[in-house]
């Protein structure tokens, strides 16, 4: 097997775990602070895709590994161009505990290709999500980050 | 987002963060290495920097594994940098529509 390399980032956030848990797998939600929806009917072996609901592209494609709402849902992570090829596959495991009134996110995206363009882009990408996820779930409001690709 | 700018604040935690950027998952021993620093010192600077938000951490069996966590930065990013950023750029396009401006005049 070749050597692969993870991130792991974390998030407070001052909501339920359901509420943090259906803003990642219910499109209404996702596309709000995401731009992009999460479609899936997020059983163990299914298929799931992210989407833009403007122009509906599928940007990212996988399977869902595991899925225990609120706790804990694991999805395989690869671009549509790379979906025949099983080393492009990542990995995706959020996790939820609460911890007094806040949860604690987790996103460990793993199994990914040292260097690769996948790698370069979540680096930039879950910051920026999360950040937003907070914003719109403490205040219900998306960053203005994402406020143009939602108009 | 006062631990944040504290955590910050230390040339070393600096040091420690861009370590993490450069290659992901480290263990303290790995953290230690090129640091010039007491593995005290390396540890409590990580307490520090976990405490903050800004180093996550993972186990693999007896490993603690180190992460940069550049979530609570992009928070900053949003609050501080983005509006003042955005201020500029308008700028820089005024000043070169004038300039584009003069050009065909």
């Amino acid at each position: 097997m070749t050597e692969t390399t993870e991130h792991v980032y974390v998030m407070y956030i001052a909501a339920t775990p359901k509420r943090i848990f259906d803003a990642i797998v219910k499109p209404e939600f996702a596309r709000q602070y995401w731009a992009h929806e999460n479609i899936s009917d997020w059983k163990p072996g299914s298929p799931w895709e992210h989407r833009d609901p403007e122009t509906g592209k599928v940007r990212i494609i996988g399977k869902v590994v595991e899925c225990d709402p609120p706790k804990r849902l694991v999805i395989t992570w690869a671009s549509p161009a790379e979906a025949a090829d099983a080393s492009a596959y990542s990995r995706v495991t959020f996790e939820l505990d609460t911890i007094d009134e806040m949860v604690k996110l987790t996103v460990t995206h793993d199994q990914l290709v040292p260097g690769s363009s996948m790698e370069k882009g979540i680096t930039q990408g879950w910051p920026r999500v999360l950040s937003s996820l907070k914003t719109f779930l403490e205040t219900g409001k998306p960053l203005p980050t994402w406020a143009k690709a939602t108009r | 987002m006062d631990a944040v700018f504290k955590a910050l604040a230390d040339p070393g935690r600096r040091k420690l963060l861009d370590r993490l950027f450069e290659s992901s998952g480290l263990t303290l021993g790995q953290l230690c290495e090129r640091m010039g620093m007491s593995r005290q010192a390396v540890s409590q600077h990580l307490a520090l920097l976990e405490e903050a938000n800004l180093v996550s951490t993972s186990w693999r069996g007896r490993e603690k594994l180190h992460f940069l966590n550049p979530v609570p930065i992009h928070e900053i990013y949003d609050r501080w940098v983005k509006k003042f950023e955005r201020r500029s750029l308008k700028a820089l396009e005024q000043l070169k529509k004038q300039l584009e401006g003069e050009r065909h005049d």
